[in-house]
């Protein structure tokens, strides 16, 4: 197997450049996944039969709360790129696709809330998967706080990946603990999620969201990265090529 | 390799037993923090010990994470931390050996007077045997993860609030199951199953968590 | 389309209000974190821009 893309995909170069020409399309798609997705979701969906209309928030909780999930993993596994291959650009996106996450999180709490008022008739139960998420969202926290306090940008890149990877490792038994903490007290009576066979006009909404929400998350990421980029690659002659052209198409 | 251990383990002892009061201190925290809440909830002994599990776990986990701030400052500011990391045996080991030592010295104490303050908040004598084995098995983890946090935030000038943020997350399983096991008993329900997955948490820590601290600790050193 | 008219659309069944609240407060947060991105990115420009400048004239 050819392992030379894998190599030059640690090259800050190569990925401003390769980032620059997909940014586009994945921005298109995202917007135009999302839009069609809510549409489908708040217009043509058929209502829930016990949660009338406002199962329709799921078609933003469920989205964003995978998301928020799986860009923890990806944070591990970039961690893991980053220690153990030296990757520059693995680093980089350790750090910039941790705050991205926190915010898709607090999406999933929030939507998860609202939902939660009419059908529990409270705004916060301790609901397993409410309570994961918020879980999640600390652990988030914790990331972002690291990386803002060690100053030397290499050393926290690799501090935050050791941290997310000691996440990861737990994710897993937090999630089993807390399913076990909330049969042990009574659990709430149904979940935002739990659905018996949904029809297709209920659950194409949802893929097309769903699908939408990582494109931007992909979207976001990379125009993250390739700031963060150009910032460390500042002493370099095409970093200053760059800013030069952006500094003359912006005047 | 096990000579460096019990070297590292008898150099710890030494450095505790120098400043006796750094022993004491996470037990008085401990004992004032579970005297607040009869303080805080009220007297009425049947709600005090319906809480006493989570009240039990939660302030020894704070004794715990308040002792963690300091595992490795002095060893990095004398640079015996630099030794290490440099020095031909395994800085895993030496790992283990500080953190076993915190852990006798901080962890087992705590458990040790646990018994005392669970009989003040009303627990029945015979729910004693289930704290102490929740608490025997829990504490270690709680150690190891601690030093984690403890070895990324070493260099930094105030790691405490911040080791607390990245470390209590983390603590959230063994808390659940440590009250949860604590709880059931309480109930009269059985406890072995339970007390058999802390167990498993607790393997999978000791094996796991010592490269972790390794792993920090290089780059807390090589900043 | 599963509702008979636009206030119908709008009232969600009594739902509305939680409804179209939980998608106004996702849709904010996703713009914010275009958003920010982009200002950050606006704001490193001019800093680099008023940099290169003051070398110029020296």
């Amino acid at each position: 197997m050819n392992w030379t893309w894998f190599h030059k995909l640690g090259s800050p170069k190569w990925f401003y450049e390769i980032s620059g020409r997909w940014l586009p399309w994945l921005s298109v798609s995202a917007v135009l996944l999302i839009v069609v997705g809510a549409v489908m979701g708040l217009a043509y969906a058929p209502p829930d039969y016990q949660q009338g209309n406002s199962f329709r928030i799921i078609y933003i909780h469920v989205p964003a709360a995978f998301l928020a999930q799986s860009t923890y993993i990806s944070l591990a596994i970039a961690g893991v790129v980053g220690l153990v291959w030296k990757m520059k650009i693995a680093d980089v996106a350790v750090q910039q696709a941790a705050p991205i996450g926190a915010w898709m999180t607090v999406i999933a709490l929030v939507t998860g809330a609202v939902w939660g008022k009419p059908t529990w008739g409270a705004w916060w139960v301790w609901d397993a998967r409410l309570t994961a998420m918020l879980i999640l969202l600390f652990l988030y926290f914790g990331i972002i706080a690291l990386g803002h306090a060690i100053s030397n940008r290499e050393s926290s890149a690799k501090a935050c990946a050791i941290l997310a990877i000691v996440g990861v490792v737990n994710i897993p038994i937090i999630k089993y603990s807390v399913d076990w903490w909330n049969t042990l007290h009574q659990p709430a009576t149904f979940t935002i999620t739990e659905k018996p066979a949904m029809p297709m006009e209920m659950w194409l909404p949802l893929l097309i969201m769903t699908i939408g929400f990582y494109c931007f998350f992909a979207a976001v990421l990379l125009m993250r990265m390739r700031l963060e980029v150009l910032r460390r690659e500042s002493r370099t002659r095409w970093a200053q090529a760059e800013v030069a052209r952006q500094i003359g198409r912006s005047a | 390799m096990s000579n460096v251990f019990t070297l590292m383990l008898l150099r710890e002892t030494r450095l505790m037993f120098r400043r006796p009061a750094e022993l004491v201190n996470p037990l008085v925290f401990f004992a004032i923090v579970i005297a607040l809440f009869p303080l805080a909830v009220g007297p009425e002994s049947q709600l005090l010990q319906t809480l006493s599990p989570g009240l039990l776990w939660v302030a020894a986990l704070l004794a715990v994470l308040l002792s963690l701030d300091g595992l490795f400052r002095s060893d990095f500011e004398d640079g015996s931390l630099e030794q290490w990391v440099v020095s031909p045996h395994p800085l895993v080991v030496l790992v283990l050996a500080k953190v076993l030592a915190h852990w006798l010295y901080c962890g087992l104490a705590l458990v040790m007077l646990s018994p005392l303050l669970a009989l003040m908040l009303g627990m029945p004598l015979d729910r004693i045997p289930t704290l102490l084995l929740s608490l025997l098995l829990g504490t270690p983890v709680l150690s190891l993860l601690g030093a984690v946090g403890a070895a990324l935030t070493v260099g930094l000038k105030r790691g405490g609030i911040l080791l607390a943020l990245l470390i209590l997350p983390l603590y959230i399983p063994v808390l659940i199951l440590g009250s949860g096991v604590i709880q059931a008993a309480l109930q009269g329900l059985p406890t072995t199953g339970y007390l058999l997955w802390m167990a498993s948490l607790t393997m999978l820590t000791v094996t796991l968590a010592p490269f972790a601290i390794a792993a920090g600790l290089r780059i807390s050193v090589g900043e | 389309m599963n509702f008979n008219s636009f206030s119908e659309f709008l009232a969600m069944g009594n739902h509305g209000v939680y409804v179209w609240s939980s998608y106004a407060i996702s849709f904010a947060i996703l713009l914010l974190n275009v958003a920010l991105p982009l200002m950050a990115r606006q704001r490193y420009l001019k800093n680099e821009a008023r940099r290169l400048r003051r070398e110029a004239q020296q």
